[in-house]
């Protein structure tokens, strides 16, 4: 940029404006009036700005005049969405759990529900996922320790398990089997449950390991040893386990016994989020009908 | 710089609006810009009130912005928000056409159809209306305030009030059902932004149309410096040919007596009175001009009495002005308008504008859209079988209700169900009914037996049932997706 000197005001010929002196590359700038509505405008701005600090609070730790807060913002949208909610969850807490399903629109707002209060209280022990981890079960698939219909999830979460401080939680015992059995028993019965749950090939010492199953264990795991949900008593002739089905977790299991723990909710959340968590955690895909519900054959998707 | 300096418009440093009487004047140019104010003010005005019928599941206004359901209707077209590309397109064919119609008659938006243009032109007509033409609107201006002047300026301000509450009114009828609309507001029922967005706009209606207008092209749009970017030599722009008038004579039979050569142009300031934005285009090109040819019109009138050729001012581009001065012909404006540049302007804008009627007519109004659950990607069952999910988005963008079915091709063994279905009634295909005009989401379930770790391939496809084979509503979506087993 060249600066021309200031001196007698030179100006454009073509415009007959004055020069402000400023050149670039030969292009000069020439000195046009603002309009005066511009000016206005201009000092308007600067007067609404200055009542706009004062209305409005733009200094830090001083509400303005007009009091609006951001956090009492937040209040107030809390407010008006629990308000906006009351009536759905009204309408849930009159629906029997049972009868959820008939009523798709309110069954999709239970799950919605659902989804963020296990957001906040389940994803501790089960998983974002609900995917669980050793000790804490999946929830997606369809095996269930204590009932997966809808009613049995709910009474799972109200009760929890072997919660203390809760009588009616649900509650099983497995002894600790190494003050029982020898350590070459133990070996035998793995080596039987390795064969029911189709991992190795049947063997002598299996054999001799099934005898000792259908004295030690077939009381509450059953003859076949597919469990007894009214016991809590797992299926172990399938495919998911707990706490893993190898040799070395099944002789520790065996030999030690695990007593996993779940709270009871029932001391901690209201009925209707408890409704909502086991309508959502029905919904994740290993839910089973309730004994009377028919299932649908054609479903109507919602929007 | 004093205080001083920012109060008093003789500094030099602020300037103060000369208003702008324009004369009223008659000519084939006054009366295109009549006719491009009528359509422009007509289609503004009606289209929001022309019904449409599309059936019991989409509403029945032809033009509508259905914001709050995501929906625009154009008559026959429905606009989708993942189809937004068309408005994509309509706005690169706006631009398109705007360089189109600059480089072949140069600023004829802002003389004809821009919408300060047309509200400026409209209350200028209320205001001859009220208060007379160019030298009765100067008298009035000048004459101190009386009763007399005060009834006039009240009279004038209500009719652009008026029109300008109109205004903003018609816009918020595009964005609602307007009888609907139209009588919530009179209730005082209508949404708060209704009401907002009506009294915005008759601000800006008011003030820009009755007020500000020349300033609001010559210091608030960027379009005038854009625009005269766009011009080139061809471009045909208001052109006064000094050539033929200079020297401009006012007494011309003194002149003729005194002998000497003397131009056409008898200053007779007709051009400089009927132009809206207040230039004198006789200085040449410049940034005021908006090229609406008003000043053609009153020039041929004047030359027209003086027995002398029209055309004194005239649409001439920058090269015949350099031809003509010269001592050549006048090329004909066909000749100007169809050259090269114009031409591949209007075919690619009419390219563009042909391809989408195509992909319009072409598109399918059934599409699956899958989000694969990734927390837990895989599930292992009871039964050693594996299980993956998906969220699955059906657009049924029919206006009626649909029952198609999803089908799954590939993936041996393989079974899908959905949420809302029980696992024990788990196919190959199932069937679904779909909502008129709405996106239905399901979680659908694939199970298929247990497999060493790997993707496995398979597609999704959603058949109508309920259309006639080969009919472009028969049309199937197909999604492409992966089992994964761990």
């Amino acid at each position: 940029m060249t600066d021309h000197p200031a001196g007698p005001k030179r100006v454009d010929d073509a415009t007959g404006t004055s020069l402000v002196g400023h050149e670039w590359d030969g292009i000069e700038e020439l000195d046009t009036p603002l309009p005066r509505w511009w000016v206005y405008i201009f000092a308007a701005c600067v007067v609404f700005a200055a009542g706009y600090v004062v209305v409005y609070p733009a200094i830090p730790d001083m509400a303005g005049t007009a009091g609006w807060t951001s956090r009492g913002d937040l209040a107030a949208m809390l407010t008006a969405e629990t308000a906006a909610r009351a009536p759905k969850l009204k309408a849930i807490a009159a629906t029997p759990i049972e009868a959820l399903a008939d009523n798709p629109q309110l069954m999709r707002i239970a799950i919605e529900g659902g989804r963020a209060a296990f957001k906040v209280n389940c994803v501790q022990c089960h998983g974002a996922g609900a995917a669980g981890s050793r000790g804490y079960p999946n929830l997606n698939d369809d095996d269930w320790l204590w009932g997966g219909d809808i009613a049995a999830i709910r009474t799972t979460l109200i009760h929890g398990i072997r919660s203390p401080g809760e009588d009616e939680t649900r509650f099983s015992q497995m002894p600790a089997f190494a003050e029982i059995l020898g350590k070459g028993q133990i070996r035998q019965l793995v080596s039987h449950v390795r064969v029911i749950s189709g991992q190795d090939h049947p063997s002598r010492a299996a054999k001799a390991g099934a005898a000792l199953f259908a004295e030690n264990c077939a009381s509450c795991h059953g003859d076949a040893g597919k469990g007894n949900r009214a016991l809590g008593a797992p299926n172990l002739t399938d495919s998911i386990w707990l706490y893993g089905g190898t040799r070395a977790t099944l002789t520790t299991t065996i030999a030690k016994a695990r007593y996993g723990v779940m709270p009871h909710w029932e001391t901690r959340l209201d009925a209707v989020t408890i409704k909502m968590l086991a309508a959502y955690v029905h919904s994740l895909g290993g839910g089973e009908a309730s004994p009377a519900a028919a299932p649908a054959s054609e479903p109507d998707v919602g929007t | 710089m004093s205080a001083l300096d920012f109060i008093n418009p003789g500094s030099g440093l602020y300037a103060k609006r000369e208003p702008v009487f324009p004369r009223v004047v008659d000519g084939r140019f006054r009366r295109l810009k009549w006719l491009v104010m009528l359509v422009c003010l007509a289609v503004y005005y009606i289209t929001p009130w022309i019904r449409w019928d599309r059936g019991q599941y989409a509403p029945d206004q032809a033009v509508l912005v259905d914001l709050a359901n995501r929906r625009f209707y154009m008559f026959d077209i429905e606009i989708w928000p993942q189809e937004f590309h068309y408005v994509a397109g309509l706005l690169i064919m706006a631009g398109i056409g705007l360089f189109l119609v600059t480089s072949a008659v140069g600023r004829a938006w802002c003389g004809f159809a821009c919408p300060q243009t047309v509200w400026t032109d409209l209350y200028q007509h209320v205001e001859r209306w009220i208060d007379g033409d160019r030298n009765a609107q100067l008298r009035l201006n000048n004459a101190p305030w009386s009763a007399a002047k005060l009834g006039r300026r009240l009279g004038k301000w209500s009719i652009w009030l008026l029109i300008a509450v109109a205004t903003g009114g018609a816009w918020i009828f595009y964005f609602a059902d307007a009888p609907t609309l139209a009588s919530q507001f009179a209730a005082g029922d209508a949404p708060f932004v209704a009401y907002a967005t009506v009294g915005v706009l008759t601000l800006t209606t008011f003030t820009l149309g009755g007020f500000m207008r020349e300033q609001v092209c010559i210091y608030m749009c960027p379009w005038p410096r854009i625009q005269t970017a766009m011009l080139d030599e061809k471009s045909l722009i208001v052109t006064y040919r000094d050539w033929r008038g200079e020297p401009r004579t006012q007494g011309v039979k003194k002149a003729a007596s005194a002998g000497g050569r003397q131009g056409d142009c008898i200053d007779c300031n007709a051009c400089v009175a009927v132009c809206p934005t207040g230039v004198d285009i006789r200085k040449g090109p410049q940034l005021g001009c908006i090229n609406c040819g008003l000043c053609v019109d009153a020039c041929d009138e004047v030359m027209g009495r003086l027995n002398r050729p029209r055309g004194l001012i005239d649409f001439l581009n920058l090269d015949d002005q350099a031809n003509e001065r010269a001592g050549a012909r006048p090329v004909p404006v066909l000749k100007t308008l169809l050259r090269p540049r114009t031409l591949i302007y209007f075919a690619i804008w009419s390219s563009i504008g042909l391809f989408m009627l195509f992909t319009l007519g072409e598109r399918a109004r059934l599409a699956i859209d899958s989000a694969q659950d990734r927390n837990p990607m895989v599930v292992t069952m009871s039964d050693g079988e594996v299980r993956n999910g998906w969220t699955l988005k059906l657009r049924n963008m029919e206006h009626r209700p649909r029952r198609v079915t999803l089908a799954m091709a590939g993936l041996p063994g393989g079974r899908l169900w959905s949420d809302a279905m029980d696992r024990r009634d788990a196919a190959r295909s199932i069937t679904l009914q779909l909502a008129p005009d709405a996106t239905n989401v399901l979680h659908l379930y694939v199970i298929a037996p247990g497999g060493p770790a790997g993707e496995t391939p398979f597609t999704l496809t959603a058949t109508p049932l309920d259309a006639v084979a080969g009919s472009r509503d028969a049309r199937a979506a197909a999604r492409d997706v992966k089992f994964i087993r761990q």
